[in-house]
């Protein structure tokens, strides 16, 4: 079969990958959230933050699981479908990848373990100490695939030498320019999405009538750190931009739908970017909003898509479409939890209906503005796999077309069916609540292995 | 350091790929043998003398592949795609396992699903692994650096065999995993059951050391050449009694050295593999040397995985130990 393999391998590392992150996003943010439970139940003995802490812990054995199940996959796909890429930059990424199996991987995994089946086994502190261990975990696993994952876009500290890439200076390799921004932007969204999470759930409880206490505890930590949260993330991601525009300077008129360098650019609130004729349709824009925004000066200019010809252009749709989403979501999160932290200075935050009947839907939006995002940064890079010195379309692997489509398919059926159990049972555990066991004792809903969590809500 | 890197290496990512076979080796045994439980109470206690571990265990996996990765780019270059079905199916069966592993607590009417899934899952992954093993003894076509054969190479009748191998290896490791760790009807039956699973190995043992020689004509030459066979002699030897010691304390109703000696085994099978491609990694061309990365990495990596080793070994005592000790019938980790 000669079915072109470039795309269909692109389609399948997206389509993994996505699937992927949406995991980690949730228990870079969970774990710390469970941490900063148990120290609190530590320090002040109450036990509406054990019944919190240990409610949680199911659902963040559920999605660790799918985070580690999909993330071996990934570590495999480099090979199978990217040979050439795996050659070419395996000395630079290779190394990066190696520290995080060996000071994140092992350490989340075994003290996972301790986490989810040690309520009863270890002393309290040392369970405390777990939880951290484990939030440490995958603060270090974002550390090191971030590093990669920012040498591709923003290279340096290596030579190339015989048509691969070889390391000269570790520290420049993993302090790579986009590097501080991505880990800055990355973790505080993880942050942000589960404190969204966090806030729909009390905010649910609370219209239901539900665990009143928890649901009140619940809605002040989410609107709380999120109302501080979610403007530094408005920060980040502007000063992200700035260095982007520096590294990747199409990438950035990708998402603004800038065409001509030469005059300045509007802030595009809409439009519909034609590729072909290079220009917009539809277009609503501020004008020289973008400039503003960029150069801090209404007539300054930055470079156009006309700047390069059409094939050194990344899809300019997807990628400018994909940033309007992530930023609209972004200033959404800003108004309604400051909104929030106003309701509750006046006292209103827990019986104001108007905010929560709203409020306990939206624990997606944090999911979708980190995929968005993650859209704009790999798409905008395109056609670079390493920004200026690797094509993507050089690094497949010598496999035959139909053997990436089987296996495309197979991943999309099994995906499939493991993220709709997945998302059925964690809801599942949020319809039973942090709910009390037999004689007033918290109830030893310890999860026999991660998700069997989920079954303590049948008996 | 060109010199001496690559060996260290090579050595760093044989002790992981060992552990990992040791470890997740029972943990896929266990699902290999699940269809052959009576109930679902006793399918519920197998399954929990795993529970803390399994993902510890396959972690070990991921630092086997990424180890080749950061060591040997070009061999992992070269092997993945040549391996490209094997090992996509190998963790397509390693997702289905671990998330059915879990969802079967919860589902009732369809939990049936989740135990095929997991038996299905577990079986999977390690026959792919038997024939990716049989595929690196059999050798790979090399063009340069890259890659240079079919998408269906491996699908030859020895690699099929070495999956099946596999499959045997496993339900050994995990029936004499459950006679250490369970009481009861559970370790009853994984007594007979490793008794089945012992023969089988054997069995598969004898075929692959007759079968090799006779057609692989290149390891033949290594077994036999003159001065390699008098170091090479004892590996049958020692298999030979290990075998025998197996089957012994298995009839001695021993607890432990049943699976003891069940990793001596595994460990024996392991050296045969090491003796017949050494020091070669992408066989029968290239070696480790020449399908090693710059010492730069290496050695940046070597650093870290010189320091974390012990640190790493040390969690995997510290979360057996924690979680030490027979499991009851009817007893969760709780
Ligand atoms: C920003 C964070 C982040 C990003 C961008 C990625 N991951 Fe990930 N990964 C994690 C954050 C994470 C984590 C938080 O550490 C996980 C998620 C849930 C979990 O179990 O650990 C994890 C798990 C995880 C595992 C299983 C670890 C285990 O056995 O315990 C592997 C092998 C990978 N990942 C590999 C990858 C690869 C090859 C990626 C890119 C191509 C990748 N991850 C992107
Ligand atoms: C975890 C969040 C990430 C997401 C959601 C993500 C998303 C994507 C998407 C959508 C593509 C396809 C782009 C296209 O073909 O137009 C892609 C490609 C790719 N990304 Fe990422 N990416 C992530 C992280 C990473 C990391 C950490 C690495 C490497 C260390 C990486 C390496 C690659 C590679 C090798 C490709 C394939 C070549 C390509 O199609 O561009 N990605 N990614
Ligand atoms: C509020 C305004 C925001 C701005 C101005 C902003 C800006 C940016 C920019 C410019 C990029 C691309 C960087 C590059 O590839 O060079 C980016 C990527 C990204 N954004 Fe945002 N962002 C905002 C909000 C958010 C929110 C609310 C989330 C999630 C909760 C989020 C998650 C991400 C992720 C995951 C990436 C990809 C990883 C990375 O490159 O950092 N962003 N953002």
């Amino acid at each position: 079969m000669d079915i072109d393999p470039l795309l269909l391998a692109r389609i399948q590392f997206a389509f993994t990958i996505t699937f992927h992150i949406i995991f980690p996003t949730f228990t870079i943010g969970l774990s710390a959230y469970i941490a900063t439970l148990e120290v609190m139940w530590l320090y002040s003995g109450r036990e509406h933050y054990h019944r919190l802490a240990r409610y949680w812990t199911k659902i963040f054995a559920v999605s660790f699981a799918m985070g580690v199940v999909s993330g071996i996959v990934l570590s495999y796909q480099f090979g199978t479908n990217w040979s050439r890429f795996s050659e070419f930059a395996g000395n630079v990424i290779g190394p990066l990848m190696g520290y995080e199996v060996l000071t994140a991987f092992f350490l989340e995994a075994t003290f996972l373990g301790i986490m989810l089946f040690g309520w009863d086994r270890v002393p309290k502190p040392l369970h405390v100490f777990s939880c951290i261990a484990v939030a440490a975990g995958t603060l270090m696993s974002a550390f090191w695939i971030l590093a990669a994952n920012s040498w591709m876009h923003t290279p340096q500290g290596h030579a190339i030498q015989n048509g691969i890439a070889v390391p000269v200076d570790w520290l420049q390799i993993i302090f790579n320019p986009s590097f501080p921004y991505r880990f800055a932007h990355m973790t505080t969204a993880a942050y942000l999405t589960t404190s969204f999470v966090v806030l729909a759930v009390g905010a649910r409880y609370l219209l239901a009538g539900k665990f009143p206490d928890e649901a009140k505890t619940m809605l002040r930590m989410g609107v709380g750190f999120a109302a501080i949260v979610a403007p530094l993330q408005l920060f980040i991601g502007d000063q992200h931009g700035l260095n982007t525009l520096k590294h990747q300077p199409i990438k950035v008129a990708a998402m603004e739908a800038h065409w001509d360098g030469s005059k300045p650019g509007a802030l595009v609130l809409f439009a519909w970017p034609d590729e072909k004729n290079e220009r917009n349709l539809y277009e609503i824009s501020i004008p020289y909003g973008a400039s503003l925004i960029l150069t801090h000066s209404t007539t300054g200019l930055f470079p156009g898509l006309k700047s390069v010809p059409p094939e050194e252009r990344p899809p300019v749709k997807s990628v400018f479409f994909s940033f309007r989403i992530m930023v609209g979501i972004g200033l959404f999160m800003i108004a309604s939890s400051i909104l929030g932290a106003f309701l509750w200075w006046r006292r209103k935050l827990f019986d104001t209906r108007w905010y929560l009947l709203p409020m306990q839907h939206t624990w997606p939006l944090g999911f979708i503005a980190v995929v968005a995002g993650w859209f704009v940064t790999e798409q905008g890079r395109q056609p670079w796999l390493v920004q200026g010195i690797f094509r993507t379309a050089e690094g497949i692997s010598p496999v035959a077309g139909g053997l990436v489509l089987s296996t495309l398919i197979a991943y999309v059926v099994v995906y499939a069916i493991v993220f709709s159990m997945g998302i059925y049972y964690i809801n599942r555990l949020i319809v039973k609540g942090p709910v009390v066991g037999e004689g007033g004792k918290v109830s030893t809903g310890v999860p026999n292995r991660p998700m069997s969590a989920a079954s303590e809500s049948r008996s | 350091m060109e010199w001496y890197l690559p060996l260290i290496w090579a050595l760093v990512i044989g002790f992981a790929v060992a552990m990992y076979v040791v470890l997740d080796g029972f943990d896929l045994g266990i699902g290999i043998l699940f269809p052959f439980a009576e109930s679902e109470k006793e399918r519920d206690q197998m399954m929990n003398t795993v529970a803390p571990f399994w993902d510890g265990n396959e972690t070990w996996l991921v630092l086997g592949g990424a180890g080749l990765l950061v060591a040997f780019p070009v061999a992992y270059a070269i092997l993945m795609p040549a391996f490209y079905l094997p090992v996509t199916l190998m963790l397509l069966g390693l997702v289905l396992r671990g998330v059915s592993f879990e969802f079967r607590w919860i589902a009732k009417s369809s939990k049936y699903f989740w135990n095929a899934a997991f038996a299905g899952g577990s079986a999977t992954a390690g026959f792919m692994q038997g024939v990716i093993v049989g595929g690196m003894v059999s050798g790979v076509a090399v063009q340069g650096t890259q890659y240079a054969g079919g998408s269906f190479d491996w699908f030859t009748p020895f690699n099929l065999m070495c999956g099946v191998a596999m499959l045997a290896g496993y339900a050994l490791l995990g029936a004499t995993w459950l006679v250490m760790k369970t009481e009861g009807p559970v370790a009853e039956h994984a007594r007979k059951q490793a008794m089945l699973a012992l023969y089988a190995v054997l069995f598969f043992m004898a075929a692959v050391s007759l079968w090799t020689p006779i057609e692989h004509p290149r390891i033949a030459e290594r077994w036999f050449k003159l001065p390699n066979f008098f170091f090479f002699w004892p590996v049958p030897f020692v298999t030979a009694l290990l075998s025998f010691l197996c089957w012994h304390w298995l009839r001695a109703r021993n607890d432990y050295l049943p699976f003891l000696s069940a990793i001596g085994l595994f460990f024996m099978g392991y050296s045969g593999l090491v003796i017949s491609n050494f020091p070669y990694l992408v066989p029968p061309v290239l070696d480790i040397w020449q399908t090693a990365g710059v010492p730069a990495s290496q050695l940046f990596a070597l650093m870290g995985a010189l320091l974390m080793l012990p640190v790493l070994i040390g969690y995997t005592v510290f979360i057996y130990w924690v979680f030490r000790g027979k499991l009851k019938e009817g007893e969760g980790y709780h």
